[in-house]
């Protein structure tokens, strides 16, 4: 009797750009690696609710408002598509909302800044919805079948994000001198912030390696971080409003712009829960689970009845 | 899943996009009855008109191959070329067959 060679098959899928499937053998880092990885995206979709959900009610239009509960509504659905994706890989929903809850798991560290005005609002769609784009659009030719998935239908949502974003942008750059202002200010402060969510530089970077050997990640960190500068410069030129780096300059030998780094040390502090808004979003959303709790058991009981009524019938 | 798991059961989620064309699997939800699939998988997958129709149906009522089997479960199919149309030669002239 032959044994199959479950390892041979899985890295001849990888090298062929075959997909990975929730039934199919997989080396256990991979699957922990997934797991990791894509709970993390699920929950930086729903605590990424939060800083934009703080401006719904004020925001400055009927039109503004219907917009911007549409793309809140939008990440909670990219959060639900990721759950399933992960749980696909042996991890229960409650599972993973209790490590969120408990501060056990991470999610995307940009979601820990405050939203101190509308202008922040339209950084977030073009800045920090850009930069997500950029991830996932990559992401979308993820090895693993039920994350790449959820990526493409997420990738045809998050396009109206980005744009939404930036029109608010060019209301508040091209209006009052004081709206100009609140634009400049929020493009200051969300844009370090924003070169920080492709993750840590190449070289620091403990998960890359294997991510990118098992086609998890098909870009480097670094890489994407490149491109999203030289996409935005000429859009915040456009707004004429300024990067807040002086020594960001057009590199003509590698085409691209040359840039100041992030502040690496903000970001671990941020990462270990030191940032401003961590205990704030933390308790946000374990009181919203907990204030949930009698509609699931509701639901639950009348499911129960439901069904005992059926097989008595 | 956990003995805990307080979401409710699995469902799979098919879209049909317009009248006549198949219902193409498009996800999952958690809910706890028919209905409220039902109600999930509308506010979840169909925010942008994505279909006209929506079947769910329990995770756990679905039967799948193996991918073990892959080799033997499809192999009566791979020596069966005159399945195909172009298996078989038709002069010309006789026109479109
Ligand atoms: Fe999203
Ligand atoms: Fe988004």
């Amino acid at each position: 009797m032959s044994t199959i060679d479950f390892e041979a098959i899985f890295e001849a899928k990888l090298a062929n750009n075959e997909f990975i499937e929730p039934k199919d053998w997989m080396p256990e880092n991979y699957r922990k690696h997934l797991i990791r990885q894509v709970s993390q995206h699920a929950h930086s979709e729903i605590v990424g609710m939060l800083p934009e959900g703080n401006w719904i009610s004020r925001a400055p239009s009927l039109r503004a408002k219907l917009v911007l509960l549409a793309k809140v509504q939008d990440e909670g659905g990219h959060g639900l598509y990721l759950y399933t994706a992960a749980e696909s890989l042996g991890v229960s929903r409650d599972e993973m909302l209790e490590a969120l809850h408990t501060g056990k798991a991470k999610y995307s560290s940009i979601f820990n800044y405050p939203t101190l005005t509308w202008a922040d609002i339209g950084a977030i769609g073009w800045l920090v919805d850009g930069a997500a784009i950029m991830n996932q659009v990559m992401l979308q030719r993820s090895s693993y079948g039920p994350y790449s998935r959820a990526m493409v239908r997420i990738c045809k949502e998050e396009s109206f994000h980005q744009r939404q974003g930036y029109e608010i942008m060019t209301r508040m750059a091209f209006g009052t001198p004081d709206q100009k202002e609140m634009a400049q200010d929020a493009l200051n402060r969300w844009w370090y912030p924003s070169l920080m969510m492709f993750g840590p530089p190449d070289a620091e970077s403990p998960n890359s390696e294997n991510a990118l050997k098992w086609r998890i990640k098909r870009e480097s960190n670094d890489h994407l971080r490149q491109r999203f500068v030289d996409q935005t410069v000429v859009q915040a030129e456009y707004l004429n409003i300024s990067i807040p780096d002086k020594n960001l300059k057009w590199n003509e030998s590698k085409k691209g712009y040359d840039f100041s780094p992030p502040n690496w040390e903000e970001f671990k502090n941020v990462v270990k829960g030191n940032g401003i808004c961590n205990k704030e979003r933390l308790e946000a959303r374990n009181k919203a689970h907990n204030e949930g709790a009698w509609v699931r058991e509701a639901a639950a009981a009348y499911a129960k009845k439901q069904n005992q009524l059926s097989t008595a019938a | 899943m956990s003995m805990s798991d307080n979401q409710g059961p699995l469902w799979e989620v098919f879209v049909q996009k317009k009248s006549g064309q198949p219902y193409v699997h498009c996800g999952n939800v958690h809910a706890f009855d028919k209905e409220m699939a039902l109600q999930n998988a509308r506010d979840v997958y169909t925010r942008r008109n994505e279909g006209m129709s929506l079947w769910v149906v329990p995770s756990e009522a679905i039967v799948a191959s193996s991918p073990e089997d892959i080799g033997s479960f499809f192999e009566p199919a791979n020596d069966k070329i005159f399945r195909h149309p172009t298996f078989y030669q038709i002069p010309d002239g006789v026109g479109h067959m």
